[in-house]
């Protein structure tokens, strides 16, 4: 097939045709030399999609078994309902013997297979240990510039977290009654404290009221001990109970989320490219660990630099690469 | 002094055969010619859309509709199906469950047209919805709400139908699912305690009184082919239900207390090469559950020699009861005691499942019962670690399946000379002829007495009321299956459980012949990535209605353990869900899965709606219980593979896998 032109396939993308979409996640998927500058093109192609901008990307974590794909698709199904958009990013981890994966999620939700206004698109995290999957933060890029809102669901509890972080605008952290490990990490300031608090499975009222008392408890104690302050002081994140299965809590979810998304519309553009740029480093020293930190210059003078190529139009993913390119020559050069 | 154990002969189990297909008419037929032969008991198999509420007329039901059972859509059919059959004279097990509540009631509606008292029925309901989640899959609603369905059928019957088992807890699927005898006692058990104590939690029950309830719980067991192991896993069964019953639910009247039970053994053993050995399989796997006489079957169902080739015919069934005849009435069996009492042998091993069941059911309840470990995934993921450990253990040729993977040379076999005549095949003008009778039936029907009794359905499900009452009246009225069950759609919504595939890890040996194709797989997979760009990633789909899951499941496990990307989609998925699933996933490869037989009208149906959405190139594979014949035109529709159940090495099926990406990667 004839290379296409990536200002044409991001037009298809931002009318939210599903085969450019798909086509557009595999072009960001793919990891070959020869492919990245097809992928910076069209990724720069669909820096400006207005959907991009007014949109809102939401982080979806929490330990394995709470029920998060049942909520993604309930979620979806009622922000499909008010007339927006989603396109959702499930991340599931690969197996670090075989290099494949079983991603799962698909088998918990349910939609409607005509609805051009949804989309679904499983990424395995591809030997990334502990991270997202090395093509999220571009899949949410071609996402945002097709759909309304991306909802990116992935597990876990402590790194991948941090990970959501940088490619969310809101973090949701999903538990259900008696998550005793998740409040231990609050209380010890092991974690950051998400955006908004959801326990899932709350289907009997007396032991969800007990799990959100325990939540804002342990909230608390973490603020008073000055620990993992969330992203920013003026925001008191919400608990939000909600039962998947029953479709219950789902308004009030959907309200915190426009409630959050209004309350960071002011600094949104320095947040998504903070976001970036820890992305980048974090790939970054991932890759090269602490001596290719040092080598490009420590990692004030690397964040520095990350912020310059970025807010010049530089894309992650590109920008990654050529930090990499940069150590390797670095170390030809060293004796 | 009479002769050593001689004494009069213990009365035979209840024998039946498990039937039901086409039509409502064609299934009585065979009822009246099977009930000729010496059945004693009727053993209903309802379609697919049946068991999963739906009409004939629904886009989901196609090509399901009177295929594994017979479609049974309002008292019209449930009329005919037992035209000639007077129900107080009818001992029926209805193989039904998150429908269950429904067909009772037509069963029960059909009676009162009879002009049979409901009081004197007899049968059973099998009305177990929560293995349906680990195993079979035609459960409908979240399980709180399958919960209280169960709970509404037993608190009804235990007055109103005093002699019927409103509930067949069932281990036969566990095994069927893979379960080993530990696994399929402790799961039996504590699906039985979270009933007891949802029935309790309802509050409609006297205290006095619940040792009735406690009664009329009975088991539907399986028993394979390690026969002196499942003999003694009955006798557990046996000590532990009424530890159980005794300890947990003060149960003083021992008859109360005694382990029911009805038994359909081993399906998942039966082989597709040399079919004619599962006779000798079957036979053997019956003595598991006849030869103690302290823990002897009360029903017993035999599959036929011929199930893993396809729908077995009267004739395959009739050669499975014969050998239920000749045990119970030509060999001495019942003509003594229990001839293990005693035994040093079976008490140990008795004793060994007993102890290793107990701790499985304490772990089951530490996580929060049985109901929990569904919604978590626990138990499932369980049950599908040891379905791959029993695969593999076959692959690599450390259990012997004569015929299969040792003693394959041999003469062939008369009885499979005519493979197209040696199974049954449904009429596939059945579909459409039961579209135009539901259509007719819903035009002739006093549609404002139907409406009324809708609403009704759906007031009382959002109340803590019975929903048996209305149920009945429903049924009278001519309200049809798949508008019973879509108007608690309107108020449950519907369930799509955990698949157990994602967190299943398997024992895998790390040097031999089998480690080295799997090295071997993997490097041919990470050699295809870089060339590719993205790792091959493989959809499974399941279409239809068929929740057999087992094979979709360890095809999905193997191939990530290979490294392929798989996206599993878990049971009943549409033609186009499969499609839009495969356009948004970006997908190398497809794989489908189907047992109910429905292949020729859903995997076509696959091929030419990738085809119009631009995704022809995409290879397609189906697997399955497909005939010959049938394979060739799947084939001929464009169908890359088709995999039966012989082909039970997973390895050559991945290598075949990885072939077809690579030539459809070279092409483009």
């Amino acid at each position: 097939m004839p290379p296409s032109d990536p200002n044409e396939d991001a037009q298809h993308v931002m009318s939210s045709d599903k085969a450019a979409v798909s086509r557009a996640l595999n072009l960001v998927e793919d990891r070959r030399l020869e492919s990245q500058a097809r992928v910076a093109a069209l990724l720069a192609a669909l820096k400006d999609a207005p959907k991009a901008a007014d949109g809102h990307r939401v982080g979806l974590t929490g330990p394995p078994g709470v029920g998060k794909s049942t909520l993604t698709s309930v979620l979806a199904r009622s922000v499909r309902r008010r007339g927006l958009t989603v396109g959702v990013v499930a991340v599931d981890p690969s197996s670090i013997r075989s290099g494949g994966s079983l991603l799962g999620d698909r088998a918990r939700m349910s939609f409607d297979p005509t609805d051009a206004g949804l989309f679904v698109r499983s990424l395995a995290t591809a030997g990334e240990v502990g991270g997202l999957a090395y093509a999220v933060n571009s899949a949410v890029r071609v996402l945002a510039a097709a759909y309304d809102m991306v909802v990116i669901e992935t597990t876990g509890v402590g790194q991948s977290e941090v990970d959501v972080v940088d490619v969310a605008d809101t973090v949701v952290l999903v538990i259900q009654p008696g998550s005793g490990d998740v409040l231990q990490f609050l209380k010890a300031g092991i974690m950051e404290i998400p955006d908004i608090l959801v326990v899932n499975k709350a289907d009997q009222e007396e032991l969800a009221r007990r799990a959100v008392a325990d939540l804002q408890g342990a909230i608390q104690t973490a603020q008073a001990v000055g620990a993992a302050g969330g992203q920013d002081a003026d925001w008191q994140t919400p608990i939000v109970a909600t039962s998947a299965t029953q479709g219950t809590g789902i308004d009030a979810l959907i309200a915190a989320l426009e409630q959050h998304r209004k309350h960071i519309q002011s600094s949104l553009a320095a947040r998504r490219r903070q976001g970036e740029v820890r992305w980048v480093l974090d790939l970054f020293s991932r890759k090269h660990g602490e001596h290719g930190v040092s080598t490009l210059g420590g990692p004030d003078r690397l964040e520095a630099l990350a912020k310059r190529e970025l807010d010049g139009g530089q894309t992650p993913l590109a920008l990654c690469e050529q930090l990499s390119r940069g150590y390797v020559a670095a170390l030809g050069k060293t004796p | 002094m009479a002769e050593y154990g001689k004494r009069e002969r213990d009365k035979p189990w209840i024998m039946r055969t498990y039937s039901g297909h086409s039509t409502a008419t064609a299934s009585n037929e065979l009822y009246r010619t099977n009930l000729a032969k010496g059945q004693t008991g009727l053993s209903v198999a309802f379609d697919l859309p049946t068991q999963t509420g739906y009409d004939a007329d629904d886009p989901l039901a196609r090509g399901e509709v009177g295929k594994v059972g017979v479609p049974v859509s309002h008292i019209g059919d449930m009329r005919a199906l037992f035209d000639g059959l007077p129900l107080d004279q009818m001992n029926t097990s209805m193989t039904i469950n998150a429908t269950a509540v429904w067909l009772l009631s037509l069963y029960i509606a059909t009676a009162e047209d009879q002009g049979v008292d409901h009081h004197v029925l007899r049968g059973t309901t099998q009305n177990d919805i929560i293995k349906e989640y680990l195993s079979r899959g035609t459960h409908i609603f979240p399980p709180a709400a399958s919960m209280r369905l169960i709970t509404d059928l037993i608190t009804y019957t235990v007055d109103e139908v005093p002699k019927w088992n409103p509930i067949n807890i069932c281990s036969y699927h566990l095994q069927e699912a893979g379960a080993t005898p530990t696994q399929e006692l402790a799961y039996a058990l504590v699906t039985a305690i979270g009933v007891l104590d949802a029935v309790k939690a309802t509050g409609r029950v006297p205290e006095n009184e619940f040792g009735k309830v406690v009664g009329r719980m009975s088991f539907f067991v399986n028993a394979g082919i390690r026969f002196v192991e499942e003999l003694c896993k009955m006798r557990a069964f046996v000590e532990l239900w009424d530890r159980v019953t005794r300890e947990r639910y003060g149960v003083t009247d021992a008859k109360q207390r005694r382990f029911r039970y009805g038994v359909q053994v081993n399906s998942l053993g039966l082989t597709e090469q040399q079919p004619e050995n599962n006779v000798i399989r079957i036979v053997l796997e019956m003595l598991a559950v006849t030869l103690s006489k302290d823990a002897r079957a009360r029903a017993i169902q035999l599959p036929a020699w011929n199930e893993a080739l396809g729908l077995p015919r009267p004739w395959d069934q009739q050669w499975s009861l014969r050998a239920q005849q000749i045990l119970a009435y030509e060999t001495d069996l019942l003509e003594y005691d229990d001839l293990f009492d005693g035994s040093p042998v079976v008490r140990a091993k008795t004793q060994q499942l007993v102890d290793s069941a107990w701790a499985e059911v304490q772990e089951v309840l530490k996580r929060g019962g049985a109901v929990e470990a569904v919604e978590t995934g626990y138990i499932k993921q369980k049950l599908v670690e040891s379905n791959a450990a029993r695969l593999r253990a076959i692959e690599a040729g450390e259990q012997i399946v004569v015929g299969v993977n040792k003693y394959i040379e041999g003469a062939a076999s008369p009885l499979t000379e005519n493979l197209d005549d040696a199974i049954l095949t449904v009429d596939p003008e059945v579909d459409a002829s039961q579209r135009a009778a539901l259509a007719r039936w819903k035009e002739t029907r006093d549609s404002a007495a139907t409406d009324a009794a809708l609403a009704e359905i759906e007031r009382v499900a959002r109340t803590d009321e019975n929903l048996m009452a209305a149920s009945i009246a429903a049924a009278h009225a001519g309200v049809t299956t798949g508008e019973w069950a879509n108007a608690l759609r309107q108020v449950w919504g519907e369930y799509r459980a955990p698949t157990g595939v994602a967190g299943a890890t398997v024992k895998a040996s790390r040097s031999g012949a089998a480690a080295e194709t799997i090295g071997r797989l993997r490097k041919r997979l990470d050699a295809l990535e870089e060339r590719m760009g993205r790792r091959a990633k493989l959809l499974v789909g399941k279409p239809g209605l068929d929740g057999h899951s087992n094979g979709a499941e360890q095809i999905a496990i193997k191939a990530r353990d290979v490294g392929f990307d798989v996206v599993y989609e878990g049971i009943r998925v549409s033609p186009e869900q499969i499609v839009a699933s495969a356009l948004e996933e970006g997908v190398h490869l497809i794989g489908l899965s189907i047992l109910s037989g429905s292949h020729l009208a859903l995997v076509p149906e696959v091929v030419q709606r990738l085809r119009d959405a631009g995704l022809g190139d995409i290879p397609v594979v189906a697997g399955g219980i497909i005939p010959e014949a049938d394979a060739d035109r799947l084939r001929a529709e464009g169908v890359a593979a088709v995999y039966t159940p012989k082909d039970f090495e997973l390895d050559n099926i991945m290598s075949d896998l990885i072939d077809m990406v690579d030539r459809q990667h070279a092409a483009e």
